[in-house]
């Protein structure tokens, strides 16, 4: 492997710092299962890592019902997929947890690593976008908190500046009324990227649909809300004819190109597929 | 600069002498001599190099040598209880012909041991999620998924 150093970060503050000081080249370092295969291949030069896996107080995870749910970066995509709460309440995410490489990755890689690697096919975005999760980022002068379907500004790229760390995600409560859905549409069911990811989160009350929200994944720069087909299922009762055309605008929302896995015009078909196919499994949970 | 990461390799405290940018995977076969854990892509996608730190099955490939200090880990060598006795998985593996070319074996090993102490009675299913993260290019899987279900059986057996 190509050579570099690494460097165990005590704290944020220290962290942060290292980020700071080491310059250009110097990565956080985090379940790794990214960062050591682009080290490996040469898709990124790597001249510093930062372990944050020594940092207190970024293993947590919490859960209550005027906060929602609430994990540090440290957490493991496996460690939430095998959360009780998460199966129960929070299915969309179960299922793009469970879709992300495989055991052996999902024990390592951490969800807050792959939200900030952002990639625009990244599993773990769509449901925590379509759920309006926002993420806590520390800097040496001031936290902030920003709503996930905000950080990103392009693919690989996020608000974050130099010397900013995320610390952690919240996902707003799972109200009673909801229903969830992520499916991921790829060329085979494991250890596969997405050739399309489409999550729906939405609430019924009295048979209508008050809120409901579609992020689509690797079909844009980044994971896209679909807010004119949103527009046209508030307030309705979701029937097949609504949420056909509804489908339909999603196709004409969504921005995606042709590479290796799909060509654009495929992948657009299927956010149409599958946007109808999502709303239907989220109505499931009222069934 | 080495580094020297103190941890424990199959039940026996070890120390190994590591640059910072070695694998674990490459510091066991390279540093420790325990080459059964073998290095197929090196990029965490064939499960070749799966072990088990502190209990939980991960790729060797895709973790830092210095990141093991303090841990406990567990390789294909240490399945066997004795020198002369096999693990009932080694076992099936050999009588069910689920061992071809046997790159890919220790890691199924590996990650079937996860398997069937999670969960003592695998469905198919169970264990095609299971393995989901291990490629055999020899078998079609078949005679793995029997020699799974035969070990499990065994080792039921065996507790009963």
């Amino acid at each position: 492997m190509r050579r570099f150093e690494y460097h165990r970060a005590e704290t944020l503050e220290h962290a942060s710092r290292l980020l700071a000081e080491l310059g250009e080249d110097t990565f956080l370092f985090n379940g790794g299962t990214d960062l050591l295969v682009e080290i490996r291949e040469r898709l990124r030069r790597v001249r510093h890592v930062v372990d944050i896996k020594q940092i207190p107080g970024l293993s947590d995870i919490t859960y209550d019902e005027t906060r929602g749910l609430t994990f540090g970066a440290l957490v493991t995509v496996g460690r939430l997929e095998r959360l009780a709460l998460v199966r129960q309440r929070y299915p969309n995410l179960r299922a793009a947890f469970a879709s992300l490489g495989s055991i052996q990755v999902r024990n390592r890689a951490t969800v807050v690593g792959n939200v900030c690697r952002a990639s625009p096919s990244a599993d773990t975005i769509p449901p925590l976008i379509a759920d309006g999760a926002f993420v806590h980022i520390y800097s040496r002068t001031n936290m902030r908190v920003v709503p996930l379907a905000e950080f990103f500004t392009g693919p690989g790229k996020s608000v974050l500046a130099k010397g900013e760390i995320v610390t952690g995600i919240t996902v707003p409560p799972a109200l009673d009324n909801s229903g969830k859905a992520y499916l991921k549409h790829g060329r085979r069911k494991a250890m596969e990227l997405s050739t399309v990811g489409v999550a729906v989160s939405l609430t019924m009350e009295d048979g209508l649909c008050n809120d409901i929200r579609i992020a689509l994944g690797a079909v844009g720069a980044t994971v896209l809300r679909a807010p004119e087909a949103e527009a046209m299922l508030r307030g309705t009762a979701l029937d097949a004819a609504t949420i056909k055309n509804a489908a339909n605008k999603a196709m004409e929302e969504c921005t995606p190109i042709s590479n290796v896995r799909a060509s654009a015009d495929y992948r657009r078909d299927m956010v149409g597929v599958l946007t109808g196919r999502a709303i239907k499994q989220a109505l499931e949970a009222f069934a | 600069m080495k580094r020297i990461v103190e941890l424990t390799i199959n039940g026996e405290a070890r120390d190994m002498a590591v640059e910072a940018c070695c694998s674990l995977l490459d510091a066991l076969r390279d540093d420790v001599g325990l080459t059964g854990t073998k290095k197929g892509c090196d990029v965490g996608d064939c499960g070749a190099c799966t072990v088990l730190v502190d209990g939980e099955p991960v790729n060797a490939c895709l973790m830092l040598a210095v990141e093991a200090e303090g841990r406990s880990i567990e390789t294909v060598e240490g399945l066997q209880p004795s020198v002369d006795t096999l693990h009932p998985l080694q076992d099936a593996f050999m009588q069910h012909g689920a061992s071809q070319c046997g790159f890919c074996t220790p890691g199924i090993l590996m990650m079937a041991k996860k398997l069937l102490a999670d969960n003592p009675r695998p469905t198919d299913e169970d264990i095609r999620f299971g393995l989901s993260g291990n490629i055999c290019r020899c078998t079609g899987y078949t005679k793995i998924f029997d020699a799974i279900k035969s070990a499990a059986r065994e080792m039921e057996a065996a507790r009963s």
